[in-house]
């Protein structure tokens, strides 16, 4: 089977994000870089699945020449080979699935993962609205019954079961797990509890640097790069008022209950 | 100008983040000047519907169709994209609950309209209402513009209090066609287990990090004697000592309770991303530098292990 699998360049999420004093972006000096952690989950997700089923894995990234970087690094985890659409100006959810959409009616993948949301702009869209563009059938936040210390994790089992012609995902949905059955070819996004990704080996990083990239320009792919959401303007978050350092827990019970009111 | 909210249900019951969604489509309406709809879908659903009528609204939709007895996001798509064409809604919300985030990015796509997700407030006036809404798990607030015609969003519950009871809605029947052709397929749902309430649900939220040295009971007796969830920084996750599930931060769970309390966490910035719209922050640890105390509204430089079951005592004793 083939899996077509994102991996978007992002803040390292632990890098401190602060505000330009215009509020037109982020401060970007000193910041680290990683691919979004929800989609290394997918990759990992990916990868398991075509261990057990044959096939390949197709990494895709959208974004300036930067983002080679973390198509390396999907492949560096073996991923097979790259889609490299190059657009270097403000994405949206819709523009990305419309991309991505283009990019998927080339290759006819059996199956594409996302991470749940990216964790720059965390709009958790692009998998839904991708399913709905295809008229494919979406699972989201796929997750897995077992825990990620049980032994089923442990031997790299995946966490989504397909059969033949269609996947059963465990979702994480409020309150509890539901399971879904959906026809292939489909879009899982993938959740927190879903996998552990692997670390990528020596041999794993060498042999990425081989690995093909193919580039795509959105024209050529035709598509209209225009975004239906634009940011206006960012700000910090509004602070938090100087906390005070209590001497025991009989002083916080009572700033807890008369000052705070919480308990 | 309609605002077409889309309340929520499970097995008949009136999901109370619904009343969050609607005290937001009421500030909306305040501002972009138009007039509030409710619509809720799902299969025998009259209680929920008598019960959700009662909140100032002026019309409610019911869609009671068999074929919508489980939420799957395909037939749900396709009945709210008829009903929010029929309303000819400018803006289109619900909660941002795992079936509202499920389903409102695809209703955005059929619709052709651009979506804010768990939005925090609206600014401006009309049609040209901007969304505020957290990026970076909350380290950045952006204004959006959503520049089609039609806008959706989804709204974050612990922003906007539940409404309060109002006039009684008009209740209207809705019928809608369903294709009845859909690639997937409901087979189960298990609910979890724990006594505790849900992570990002709880008003209280009792966190134990590297400080606890593994040992996770003085959190969980301290959580069971506030009705709290219990929740962990990722160093306890990674060491093994409790489920991944339990993590808060920016790859974990995103949660703000009315009270968190921080013990033996000293505060990572993936940590702090996580839990710093908490109201009322309390943060437990030995190290009196720890970054976890410049976000704490009430710190407590000690021990854990001697705190916690003080703290415990004092709430049992205060009850």
């Amino acid at each position: 089977m083939k899996i077509l699998v994102t991996a978007k360049r992002v803040e390292d999420p632990e890098s401190k994000i602060k505000v330009k004093p215009d509020g037109s972006g982020i401060v970007t000096e000193g910041v680290g870089y990683k691919i979004n952690p929800f989609d290394e989950i997918a990759v990992e997700e990916a990868l398991r699945l075509v261990a057990k089923h044959q096939g390949e894995v197709v990494v895709v990234s959208i974004g300036s020449d930067k983002v080679q970087t973390e198509m390396r690094s999907a492949m560096a985890m073996g991923a097979d080979r790259g889609i490299w659409v190059k657009h270097d100006g403000p994405c949206d959810a819709d523009l990305a699935a419309r991309l991505l959409k283009a990019v998927i009616e080339k290759e006819k993948p059996d199956l594409v993962l996302l991470g749940k949301q990216a964790i720059d702009d965390d709009q958790n869209q692009a998998g839904q609205i991708l399913a709905e563009l295809l008229g494919w059938g979406q699972a989201t936040f796929a997750s897995k019954m077992e825990s990620l210390e049980s032994e089923a994790e442990a031997a790299k089992t995946p966490g989504i079961a397909i059969d033949g012609k269609s996947a059963k995902v465990v979702r994480e949905v409020d309150g509890g797990v539901e399971t879904l059955q959906v026809e292939l070819p489909a879009v899982i996004t993938c959740d927190l509890r879903l996998n552990k990704p692997r670390y990528a080996s020596l041999p794993g990083i060498m042999k990425a640097k081989k690995k093909p990239i193919a580039e795509m320009a959105p024209a050529a792919l035709g598509v209209d790069t225009a975004v239906k959401v634009k940011v206006v303007k960012l700000s910090p978050p509004p602070g938090r008022k100087a906390g005070i350092i209590v001497p025991d827990v009989a002083t916080l019970v009572q700033k807890l209950k008369s000052e705070a009111k919480v308990i | 100008m309609n605002i077409l909210i889309i309340a929520e249900q499970q097995h008949g019951a009136l999901k109370k983040a619904s009343l969050n969604a609607v005290s937001a489509g009421l500030s909306l309406a305040q501002k972009a000047g138009g007039e509030l709809h409710l619509a809720l879908l799902g299969s025998g659903i009259g209680a929920a519907a008598e019960e959700l009528k009662g909140y100032g609204a002026k019309v409610l939709h019911v869609v009671d169709n068999p074929a919508l007895k489980d939420y799957l996001a395909e037939p749900y798509c396709e009945a709210v994209a008829q009903l929010a064409k029929s309303l000819n809604a400018v803006y289109v919300g619900a909660a941002s609950t795992a079936v509202g985030k499920d389903l409102l990015p695809r209703l955005a796509a059929k619709l052709g309209a651009g979506m804010a997700t768990d939005v925090l407030g609206f600014e401006g006036s009309g049609a040209n209402v901007l969304f505020k809404r957290p990026m970076w798990a909350g380290n950045v607030i952006a204004e959006v513009e959503i520049t089609t015609p039609v806008k959706v969003f989804n709204i974050r519950t612990t922003e906007f209090a539940a409404a309060p009871k109002g006039a009684a809605a008009e209740v209207k029947a809705e019928q809608v066609q369903l294709s009845g052709s859909y690639k997937t397929k409901y087979l189960e749902f298990k609910p979890v287990k724990s006594a505790r309430p849900e992570l990002t649900e709880a008003r209280v939220v009792v966190s134990g990090g590297r400080g606890t040295k593994g040992n996770f009971k003085p959190v969980e007796e301290l959580a069971d004697e506030l009705h709290a969830a219990v929740g962990a920084s990722r160093a306890a996750v990674d060491a093994g000592w409790v489920p991944n599930d339990l993590q808060v931060g920016q790859t974990g769970k995103v949660v703000a309770p009315e009270l968190y309390i921080a013990a033996g966490i000293s505060g990572a910035i993936q940590h702090l991303a996580g839990m710093k719209g908490s109201k009322v922050i309390v943060a437990v640890n030995t190290n009196a530098e720890a970054p976890i105390f410049q976000v704490a509204d009430y710190g407590l430089v000690a021990d854990l292990f001697k705190v916690l079951p003080e703290l415990q005592a004092a709430v049992k004793a205060g009850k």
